[in-house]
């Protein structure tokens, strides 16, 4: 299996061995990222960090993992004052960029920007979220937070929240079909997981119920996943605002839960989570944001072809 | 109230061209679009709409002195998936296939996702896989994965 020049655009193209590939180098890279030890796995390349939108959590995951393996950064400034505000295509971009470094990181506005920039590029194109489209890295980092916090194998999760605009949750569903998990959706009726998707869950043989009471959902889980509500899919705050509430994770409603729940969230929350969850042992949407770094050095040292 | 027979043939036979036949019904215009028709050079072209046959309504094209090319043939599957290419030498029937829905087809289909990145002015033509769907054809957007299975023929570069 090699992974050297690989881009990653789509979680759909990895198959279960890839995805366990990554999450062990990901987990022999660990002591680096949390600083126990040092790396030059990567010095003397360059990463190209292009983001087109911003999303600063994002950003700095992908340059601590460089900063990690002893690599250097070169940044795309800001999309106002480069020649991107000129009209320069994306493609142009890329092409010159790729003269650079060693692999890009892309984030952009449009659906399709990395796909398309793969298709320009002869350097490792990652895909750090394109439009409402996909965001892998997201996906692997969720992915090895199970793995380390919990387990893959005969997983039962539940999945609160908006399902039905969040790409993350649909990737994260894909995948875990390669697992077998047992999935539960919660979600309010306005924002549940497309039918394709649960359609395509059931084609898997993967079980799968639907139910809009968290309460229902929590009491056999091992992972409780909550996606961040936004305001602005309610035209009524008044309706925002009992939705909001009636999934909000407290400490009253995880007594029902198992002991070993853990509780996930891809920060930044609004509140989803109240925050006398953080101090309970059920809470790891913090390291789950640290796990991003040894997650994305496996995926940059694994495409630059410094590990096999 | 009975209806009279109907003859099967409602125009005159060719000498040379092409008969598209079995055109699902409405598509017939959305035909002549791909095939450039009208054009300075094109020839006799006949279009029956709705004509009555054994499977419902459907079109046919009658063009003179021109045989279609595999890839036109591709692009009218996507609007027409039963119909048959009839070629026409000399009066005779000398080929007659149905069209062959390809894997893939780029350049021929826009994008109905306005965020799409194949929708900006990025030196790329659209490209979309094929997926055959019962007697549906559902195209997917290779760049940004959107599907379109409703009126493919609206969506015509
Ligand atoms: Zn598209």
């Amino acid at each position: 299996m090699t992974f050297k020049d690989l881009h990653i655009i789509s979680m759909k193209s990895f198959s279960r061995d890839m995805i366990d590939h990554i999450l062990d180098t990901a987990e022999k890279l660990e002591p680096i990222a949390s600083s126990k030890s040092k790396s030059d796995l990567l010095k003397g390349k360059v990463l190209a960090v292009m983001f087109f939108e911003p999303s600063t959590r994002t950003r700095m995951s992908f340059e601590t993992a460089m900063m990690r393996l002893g690599g250097d950064v070169l940044s795309l400034g800001s999309v106002d004052a480069s020649s991107i505000a000129k009209g320069e295509t994306l493609a142009d971009t890329i092409r010159v960029v790729e003269g650079y470094s060693n692999a890009i990181v892309l984030r952009h506005n449009k659906e399709g920007a990395a796909q398309l920039a793969s298709e320009f590029s002869s350097v490792p194109i990652i895909n750090a979220g394109d439009g409402a489209g996909h965001h892998p890295t997201q996906t692997f980092l969720d992915l090895y937070t199970i793995r380390r916090e919990s387990h893959l194998d005969g997983l039962k999760i539940a999945l609160a929240g908006d399902l039905k605009y969040g790409r993350t949750v649909h990737s994260l569903c894909y995948a875990l079909s390669l697992y077998g998990a047992e999935i539960t959706l919660v979600s309010p009726k306005e924002l549940r997981m497309p039918a394709e998707i649960i359609d395509d869950l059931k084609s898997h043989n993967i079980k799968v119920r639907e139910t809009d009471s968290i309460e229902e959902a929590i009491s056999d889980v091992d992972v409780l996943y909550a996606t961040r509500i936004q305001k602005e899919r309610f035209p009524d705050p008044a309706e925002y605002r009992k939705v909001a509430n009636s999934l909000q994770i407290t400490p009253e409603l995880l007594e029902k839960a198992k002991p070993e729940l853990k509780v996930m969230h891809p920060l930044p929350r609004t509140n989803e989570i109240d925050p006398r969850v953080d101090g309970t042992g059920h809470a790891c949407y913090f390291r789950q944001s640290f796990y991003g770094v040894p997650v994305r050095m496996a995926l940059l040292a694994l495409v630059m072809g410094a590990l096999e | 109230m009975e209806e009279t027979p109907i003859p099967e043939i409602r125009v005159h036979p060719i000498r040379n061209g092409t008969v598209i036949d079995h055109i699902t019904a409405g598509q017939a215009l959305n035909v002549l679009n791909i095939l450039n028709i009208p054009n300075p050079s094109s020839g006799v072209v006949s279009i029956i709409i709705n004509a009555p046959s054994v499977h419902g309504i459907k079109d046919v094209v009658k063009i003179e002195g021109r045989e279609l090319n595999v890839e036109e043939v591709d692009r009218i599957s996507l609007i027409a998936p039963k119909a048959t290419i009839n070629i026409i030498r000399n009066f005779e029937v000398s080929g007659k296939t149905h069209v062959h829905i390809p894997e893939k087809v780029s350049g021929v289909v826009k994008c109905i996702n306005p965020n799409c990145i194949s929708n900006s002015n990025e030196p790329v033509t659209s490209r979309f896989t094929v997926k055959p769907d019962g007697r549906k054809i559902t195209l997917r957007c290779s760049y940004c994965e959107r599907t379109i299975s409703e009126d493919i023929g609206n969506h015509l570069l």
